[in-house]
């Protein structure tokens, strides 16, 4: 049964950003990071920058890490649907240590999930050859730290999938 | 109408130390920023992601506060991602300047028509958007008088150019190739800015 004490919570996730020395956020919004959204907005070591559509943060992402800075892109599982040809062009193919952390719409343990978004995710990220790793507890806040070490170590985007969230 | 590679050879006399993001026609090898450029090193082109030029201009803006950064985006291409307008005056760099040029087809692809070209207004969009100062000249006497005040203004400045259109018909596979690819580009952008590239 999930309790309070075995779901994640935003500040676990804030924490491993920091530890990572993420400077930038560049996101837009889903209910399952909906909470992290005034936390992100009080912390000062993050910059949070709003896109209007997802494929514009992987391209926001890019000028940022070119100009020396650390961002993580934060969007849900249709964002990356969207983001396509800026995934091919400004991740991979400009070799970006980029990890993107993708509220996983649609995600259930218990059997198959009637949610297409949630059907197709893993399968897309696979078929680009991105790496990606699942927290859904506090305890897997930490796969983050691993995602940003995978990804400067390969060059190349990572994918982290947020299953649920709980508020503050 | 402006004459593209008058466009690009202006613009990059007054670059000084900015980084410039050229797409597409102002891109071009032959009669692009590639042709003219002073400053090869700072020069990031963007020719994969179609209509992205401008989110990333707006990530180097952000990371580097105190140079300015300009965009030489396509018409088509903005339209594709007409919401960067919105996102980038809504984070309100100062040193963001995104050039538009605008010549009414997609050059590029052979020249075919861009949906509703006669009748857009890129002023009032960029107006619209947010942009904190917006500029538009037709032709190249106004826009070499006017492009000191514009690149004094405090960004996100909008300027919008009206440009002739160039089209190229030489099939795909025979057109000339920068020698300097993306990669290299991106390689070498950080080097020049003094940051590493990890
Ligand atoms: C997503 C996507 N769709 C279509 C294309 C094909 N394409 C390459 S260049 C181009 C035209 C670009 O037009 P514009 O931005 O107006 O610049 P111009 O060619 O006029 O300089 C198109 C449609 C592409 N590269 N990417």
């Amino acid at each position: 049964m999930t309790t309070y004490d075995s779901v994640l919570h935003p500040p676990a996730i804030i924490a491993e950003l920091k530890k990572n020395n993420i400077t930038h956020v560049v996101w837009l919004p889903d209910s399952e990071t909906n909470f992290m959204y005034q936390l992100l907005n009080d912390e000062d070591s993050l910059d949070l920058v709003p896109v209007c559509r997802e494929g514009e943060t992987m391209a926001i992402a890019a000028g940022l890490w070119v100009g020396g800075k650390k961002p993580v892109v934060l969007i849900q599982n249709t964002g990356i649907f969207e983001s396509g040809d800026s995934i091919r062009g400004l991740g991979l193919d400009i070799n970006q240590p980029l990890v993107m952390l993708i509220g996983y719409r649609g995600w259930t343990r218990r059997g198959p999930t009637p949610d297409s978004a949630a059907r197709y995710i893993e399968p897309i990220l696979h078929t680009w050859g991105i790496n990606c790793y699942l927290i859904e507890t506090d305890d897997d806040a930490d796969r983050i730290s691993i995602a940003c070490e995978e990804a400067e170590r390969t060059q190349k985007p990572v994918g982290v999938l947020v299953g649920t969230e709980f508020g503050v | 109408m402006i004459n593209n590679t008058d466009a690009v050879k202006l613009i990059d006399s007054k670059r000084t130390d900015s980084v410039i993001v050229p797409t597409m026609n102002a891109n071009n090898v032959g009669f692009g920023l590639p042709s003219v450029t002073s400053n090869q090193d700072l020069d990031l082109p963007l020719s994969g992601a179609m209509g992205k030029a401008s989110n990333l201009g707006l990530g180097i803006a952000l990371a580097q506060p105190d140079r300015k950064v300009m965009v030489l985006d396509g018409d088509g291409s903005l339209l594709m991602n007409l919401g960067a307008m919105v996102t980038s005056a809504n984070k309100a760099p100062t040193n963001f300047y995104h050039f538009l040029f605008n010549n009414k087809v997609y050059a590029v692809t052979g020249g075919q028509p861009i949906p509703g070209s006669e009748c857009q207004d890129w002023e009032g969009m960029a107006k619209a958007a947010g942009y904190a100062a917006v500029f538009s000249y037709d032709n190249l006497e106004d826009f070499t008088t006017g492009i000191d005040e514009a690149l004094a203004a405090s960004g996100p400045v909008f300027i919008h150019l009206s440009i002739e259109p160039q089209i190229e018909n030489t099939p795909v596979q025979f057109r000339q190739r920068s020698p300097r690819t993306v990669k290299m580009a991106f390689d070498e952008v950080p080097a020049a800015l003094g940051v590493g590239s990890d």
